[in-house]
C-alpha cells in the first residue's frame, strides 16, 4: 500500500485552508512491526529454499559420484554390487532389475486398484443412499490412515499365505504368457506386492474421484435422464466424460504413490538373484525396497549408489506427478464446454 | 473507535482454546515420559549365572553401542540381560543387522565394537586405517561366540534329520536340484519317504558371516563358489537376517535355509546331517561342533586372534559346518568414555560364567586357549 | 427408443452396473475389514497396561512380557520435535507465499516445494544418513529421525497452509487495510484466525502421516531395547520400527508383541485423524455442513 498524506479538505474560495484535524494516519507506512514480520516471513522462505536446494544438490552430487565409479552401465545392468563384494572391490551396479520391479509392482497395483477405486467412487456418489454416503466415504478414507508398516505386517502374515490359491488360478488361465508362468512355487511375489499396493492407493484414487464425480453438473445429469437414460447410461453419458481427466489424473497420482512405497513392499517381497520375469513366483525387488534392505551393509560407494537409485525414483515420481497435473490442466482449459 | 470484528473479538478466546489443548498435550507428554519402566522382571529359562557376582568385571555406567552378526544375537541377548542385571546403570544396545553391516557401522564410528562371523578382511582393515577409526592403530578380532550352522528345512512329512552332502547342498543352493525327492537326495537317505515338493532355498540377502562360513564349507567340500559374505548362490530367495531366514523356512513348505543352531532350536526346525571331508554324515550336536572347532588353527598376529577351520578334519564326530563370531574393537584409540564399557562387557562375554551359558543357548563354548588369549587382548585394549 | 420403457438389454446392463459398483465397494471393504479385524484381534491379545508401560530391556525375543513403551515414547518425541520445527517454519513460508511473495523468490520456493512433495521417504532418510550422521559425524538418534520427518512434513504443511490462507477472502484483508491496520497485524489478527481451523487440520493430518513413517526410523534410529528419553543422544525406540522388526521373526512372543504395537500405532494415527476431522467439521461454515 502506498503512503498517502491525508487529503486536505477543500475549503471554499477566499478562506485559508484549515489544517487537517490531528487524527491518527490511516496510512500503512511500513512500521517496525511490519518490517520484522515481513522480514521473518521472507527469511523463512529463503531458509527453506536454501535447505531444499542444498538437499537436492547434496543428493545429486552423491549420485553422480557413484555413477562415475560404476564400472558397468548404471541404467542397464541387473547386478547390485556397488561395494564389489562379489567382484573383487569393483563397483558393479545398475538399476535395471530394481527399476523394472518398481514399475511392474506399481502397474499391477494401479491395474487392480484403479478400477475398484473408480467403482467405489461411483457407488458412493450415485448408488449409495444419501444418508450413508458420507459414512461410506469415511470408511474408505480409513484405509488411507493405516500406516504402511501395518499394511506390510498384514500383507506378510495374512495375505501372502492366501495368495497361493489365487496365483494358481491365474497361472492356469494365463500361464501361456511367460510372465505368468511359475515353477510351482507361489507367494512373496511381485503379484502379492502389487495387490498390497492396490489396497494402499485405493483410498487416494477413490477420494479424489469422489470429489470429481460429486461435481458433475446437475444439468448434464438431468439432461441424460430427460432423454430416457437408465442410471448406468446416465453415468456413462454425463458423469464419466466429465470426470475423465480428473480421474485420470487421480490414477496417475496413485501410480506415483505406489512407486515410492517402501516398507510394505520390502516386508512382502523376498529378493532373488537376477531379473524377475515371473510375477507369480516368489521374488522381486523395487528401488525403494532395495534401499531399505541394503543401506546398512553399504559402505561409501554403496550408499552413494543407493542415493543414485533413489534419485532415479525421485525423478520418476516427479515426472508422474507432473503428468498428472498436465492432464488436469488440459481439462480446465476445455472446461466450460 | 472502529468496531472490532467478531473474529477479532473471538481471537483471544480461540487462541486460548487452542492454547489449552496444546497445554494439555504438553502435560500429557511430560507425564508419559515419566510413566514407563525399564524394569522387566525376566522369568528367564536360563538361570542368570552372572547374578552371583563375578568379581572380575567392573560396572562402568553408560551406554555401549554395538552392531553386527545375527548368528551371535541370541547369545548376546542373554549376555546383555546378565550384564544389565548385574550393572543396572549400563545399557548395552546390540543391533543385529548382520556381520557386514556391523563392521561397516564400526568403521564409520557409529558403534563401539562390531560382531562379525568373519575376521576383518584386508580391505576392511585398510578401511579402518584410512578412516582413522582407531586413531593411528588398528582393530583387533576377538573370537567370542562359537556355534554351529544348522541347515534347516521344512519338508512335509519329514521329521528326522536328513543326510545332505555338501555336494547336494551346493546343487540345491545353485538350483540344479529342485525337488525333495531328487535321486541324489534319496540315495543318501534310504528308507525316508521324500515328497515331490519343490525345494525353496533361502539365503541371506544381507552381507552375512553365516553366509561366509556356510559358503566356505560348501566351497571346500562341495564344489560351491568361493566363500563370500554376499551369498554367491545362483538360486533361492533372500531374507534379511538369521531370524527372517528361520521364519521363512518355518512358514514355507519345502523351504531350506541356513542359520546358527540356536535359531533351529528356537523354532523347532529340523536340520540336516552334513558330510565331512571323508564323505560320512555327521549329526549336528554341540559336542560334535565343539570337536571340530577345537581343531581350528589359531592364527595370532599381535593382539589379533583368528580361527581357521580345518575342513580336511574327517573325524566322524566332528560337525564341519561351524562358525565363530569375533568381536571387533579397536586395539588402541578407543573412545575414552566407551573403553571401560567395552572392556567390561567383552570381559564378561569371554568369562567362564558367560561361556558356560552358551550350551543351553544353542552355541559352543570357546576352547580355553582362545579364552585366555581373548582375556589378555581385552585387557590390553586402550 | 422408448423414453419411459427401456429395452430389456438396457435394463440388464443397468442392473449389472449397479451390482458391479456395489461389488467394487464390497471388494474394497474386504482388506479394510481384514486388516482391522486381524490387528484388533491379534493385538488385543497382548495389548495391556504392562505392554504400554514397559520396554524390552532384559527380555529375550522368545520370552513373553516386556512392551513397547520405549518405542511409543520414541515415536512421540521424534514426531513432536519434527512438528515443533515444521509448524512455525511452514506457517511463515506459507504466509510469505500468500501475502508477500510476488517475485522470483516466491516462484523458486513454490517450485522447490512442489519438487520436494514427491521425495520418497526412504530418500529423505538416506539424505539424513549420509549428511547428518555419516557426513557430520553424529550418531543414530531420535533427532536424526526428526530431521528426516520434518523434510517430509515441510512441503505438505506449506502447501496445505498456503491453500487455507488463500481461501480467506481478500475482502476481509482489504477491509482490515482500509481501517488502517498494518499488514502484519492484519495477517496475525485477521487472516490467521480465520484460516486457523483449516491450518490446524492440515498440520494434524501431516503429523498423522509422519507418525506412521518407518523408513526414517529404520535408517536413523539405531537399535535399543531400553528407554531413551533423550532424542539427541543415543539410539531411541520407534513404534513403526518396533512393528517392522517384530515382523522379521518367527517367534510367537515377538509376533504377538508386533501385533500389539501395530494396534497401538493404528490407534494413535486414527485418533489424530479423527481429531483433525472433528476440528474441520466443527469449524466449517454452517453452509458446508
Amino acid at each position: 500500500m502506498s503512503s498517502d498524506t491525508p487529503p486536505t479538505v477543500a475549503e471554499p474560495e477566499g478562506q485559508a485552508p484549515k489544517p487537517a484535524p490531528a487524527r491518527p494516519a490511516l496510512t500503512t507506512k511500513a512500521g517496525l512491526g511490519d518490517r520484522i514480520f515481513g522480514g521473518s516471513a521472507r527469511g523463512a522462505a529463503v531458509f527453506i529454499l536454501i535447505l531444499m536446494a542444498a538437499i537436492a544438490a547434496f543428493l545429486i552430487y552423491q549420485a553422480v559420484n557413484a555413477i562415475s565409479e560404476d564400472k558397468v552401465n548404471f541404467l542397464t545392468s541387473f547386478t547390485w554390487d556397488p561395494d564389489g563384494n562379489s567382484t573383487n572391490g569393483v563397483p558393479t551396479f545398475g538399476i535395471a532389475a530394481i527399476a523394472w520391479g518398481t514399475l511392474v509392482t506399481s502397474v499391477i497395483g494401479v491395474l487392480i486398484g484403479a478400477p475398484i477405486a473408480i467403482g467405489v467412487a461411483l457407488f458412493i456418489t450415485h448408488y449409495a443412499p444419501r444418508s450413508l454416503a458420507a459414512v461410506f466415504g469415511y470408511i474408505i478414507d480409513l484405509l488411507a490412515a493405516v500406516p504402511s508398516v501395518v499394511y506390510g505386517l498384514w500383507g506378510l502374515l495374512v495375505l501372502d499365505p492366501h495368495m497361493g490359491g489365487v496365483s494358481r488360478i491365474i497361472e492356469d488361465v494365463l500361464g501361456w504368457i511367460p510372465l505368468f508362468k511359475t515353477n510351482g512355487t507361489y507367494g512373496s511375489s511381485m503379484f502379492t506386492a502389487g495387490v498390497v499396493l492396490a489396497i494402499m492407493i485405493l483410498p487416494i484414487v477413490a477420494a479424489i474421484a469422489r470429489e470429481i464425480y460429486k461435481q458433475t453438473p446437475r444439468e448434464q445429469i438431468e439432461a441424460a435422464y430427460a432423454l430416457g437414460a437408465t442410471k448406468w447410461e446416465m453415468i456413462r453419458l454425463a458423469v464419466l466424460p466429465y470426470g475423465r481427466n480428473g480421474v485420470t489424473s487421480a490414477v496417475i497420482l496413485g501410480f506415483g504413490r505406489a512407486l515410492g512405497e517402501t516398507i510394505a513392499v520390502a516386508m512382502v517381497l523376498t529378493t532373488v538373484p537376477g531379473l524377475v520375469t515371473r510375477i507369480l513366483q516368489p521374488g522381486g525387488n523395487t528401488i525403494a525396497a532395495n534401499i531399505a534392505t541394503q543401506f546398512a551393509d553399504a559402505f561409501t560407494t554403496g550408499r552413494q549408489a543407493l542415493i543414485a537409485s533413489g534419485m532415479v525414483l525421485f525423478v520418476l515420481t516427479l515426472l508422474v506427478n507432473y503428468a498428472a497435473r498436465l492432464v488436469v490442466r488440459r481439462n480446465t482449459r476445455k472446461a466450460g464446454a | 473507535m472502529p468496531r472490532r470484528s467478531q473474529d477479532e473479538r473471538d481471537f483471544p478466546v480461540k487462541f486460548q482454546r487452542y492454547g489449552a489443548v496444546a497445554g494439555v498435550a504438553v502435560a500429557a507428554a511430560l507425564a508419559l515420559s515419566a510413566c514407563g519402566s525399564d524394569n522387566n522382571s525376566s522369568s528367564s529359562s536360563t538361570t542368570s549365572a552372572a547374578a552371583s557376582g563375578s568379581a572380575a568385571s567392573s560396572c562402568p555406567s553408560g551406554t555401549l553401542n554395538a552392531a553386527g552378526s545375527t548368528a551371535q544375537a541370541n547369545a548376546i541377548s542373554q549376555f546383555t540381560k546378565d550384564y544389565q542385571t548385574k550393572c543396572p546403570g549400563t545399557t548395552v544396545n546390540y543391533n543385529a543387522n548382520g556381520s557386514g553391516a556391523g563392521v561397516t557401522s564400526f568403521i564409520q564410528k557409529q558403534v563401539d565394537f562390531a560382531g562379525s562371523d568373519y575376521a576383518l578382511s584386508s580391505t576392511q582393515a585398510a578401511q579402518v586405517t584410512s578412516a582413522g577409526r582407531c586413531g593411528s592403530g588398528s582393530a583387533v578380532d576377538i573370537p567370542a561366540v562359537a556355534g554351529a550352522i544348522a541347515v534347516i528345512y521344512n519338508v512335509p512329512g519329514v521329521t528326522t534329520s536328513l543326510n545332505l552332502s555338501a555336494k547336494n547342498l551346493a546343487a540345491i543352493f545353485d538350483g540344479t536340484i529342485t525337488t525333495w525327492n531328487d535321486a541324489a537326495i534319496a540315495k543318501d537317505n534310504p528308507g525316508v519317504t521324500l515328497p515331490s515338493t519343490k525345494i525353496q532355498p533361502f539365503y541371506r540377502s544381507d552381507t552375512s558371516g553365516t553366509s561366509y562360513n556356510f559358503s566356505n564349507y560348501l566351497n571346500n567340500l562341495g564344489g560351491f563358489a568361493a566363500a563370500n559374505k554376499a551369498w554367491p548362490g545362483k538360486a533361492g530367495q533372500g531374507a534379511k537376517g538369521s531370524s527372517a531366514v528361520a521364519a521363512k523356512v518355518k512358514s514355507t513348505a519345502g523351504g531350506i535355509g541356513y542359520a546358527e543352531y540356536s535359531y533351529a532350536t528356537q523354532n523347532n526346525l529340523t536340520f540336516a546331517n552334513v558330510s565331512n571331508s571323508a564323505g560320512s554324515f555327521v549329526k549336528l550336536t554341540q559336542a560334535n561342533a565343539s570337536n571340530f572347532i577345537a581343531k581350528a588353527k589359531i592364527e595370532k598376529t599381535g593382539n589379533d586372534t583368528k580361527l581357521a577351520f580345518d575342513y580336511t578334519y574327517s573325524n566322524a564326530s566332528a560337525y564341519p559346518n561351524t562358525l565363530v563370531t569375533y568381536e571387533i574393537a579397536c586395539g588402541t584409540g578407543n573412545d575414552s568414555t566407551a573403553l571401560p564399557l567395552i572392556k567390561g562387557f567383552l570381559n564378561y562375554v569371554v568369562s567362564d560364567s558367560a561361556q558356560s551359558e552358551l550350551t543351553s543357548l544353542g552355541y559352543v563354548p570357546l576352547p580355553s586357549t582362545v579364552q585366555t588369549a581373548d582375556t589378555a587382548t581385552i585387557n590390553s585394549l586402550s | 427408443m422408448s423414453l419411459s420403457h427401456p429395452s430389456p438389454i438396457r435394463k440388464v446392463k443397468n442392473s449389472a452396473a449397479m451390482v458391479l459398483m456395489a461389488l467394487a465397494f464390497l471388494v474394497a471393504l474386504v482388506p479394510l475389514i481384514s486388516i482391522l479385524w486381524t490387528v484388533i484381534s491379534k493385538g488385543l491379545k497382548s495389548l495391556n497396561g504392562d505392554f504400554l508401560s514397559h520396554s524390552m530391556r532384559n527380555i529375550s525375543p522368545q520370552q513373553t512380557g516386556g512392551g513397547a513403551y520405549h518405542a511409543i515414547l520414541g515415536v512421540l518425541e521424534q514426531v513432536a520435535i519434527a512438528a515443533a520445527i515444521t509448524i512455525p517454519l511452514s506457517l511463515l513460508v506459507a504466509i510469505y507465499l500468500v501475502e508477500y511473495g510476488r517475485g522470483r523468490l516466491a516462484q523458486a520456493v513454490t517450485f522447490f516445494v512442489d519438487v520436494m512433495m514427491g521425495l520418497p521417504s526412504i530418500v529423505a532418510a538416506l539424505f539424513v544418513l549420509s549428511f547428518w550422521i555419516l557426513g557430520l559425524g553424529f550418531h543414530a538418534s531420535g533427532f536424526a529421525v526428526s530431521l528426516a520427518l520434518l523434510i517430509l512434513m515441510m512441503p505438505i504443511a506449506i502447501r496445505s497452509t498456503e491453500e487455507m490462507l488463500r481461501l480467506v477472502s481478500s475482502a476481509l484483508r482489504e477491509a482490515s487495510y482500509a481501517l488502517g491496520v498494518s499488514k502484519w497485524r492484519t495477517i496475525v489478527r485477521v487472516v490467521l484466525p480465520t484460516a486457523l481451523p483449516g491450518i490446524v487440520t492440515g498440520m494434524m493430518l501431516g503429523i498423522a502421516r509422519i507418525m506412521g513413517e518407518t523408513a526414517p526410523a529404520l535408517l536413523l534410529a539405531g537399535a535399543t531395547d531400553s528407554i531413551n528419553g533423550n532424542p539427541f543422544n543415543g539410539p531411541q525406540g520407534s513404534l513403526p520400527l518396533f512393528v517392522y522388526n517384530s515382523s522379521q521373526s518367527s517367534l510367537q512372543a515377538t509376533i504377538d508383541r508386533g501385533w500389539a504395537a501395530a494396534l497401538t500405532l493404528i490407534i494413535i494415527v486414527m485418533l489424530l485423524n479423527l481429531f483433525a476431522r472433528l476440528i474441520a467439521w466443527w469449524k466449517a461454515p454452517a453452509a458446508a455442513r
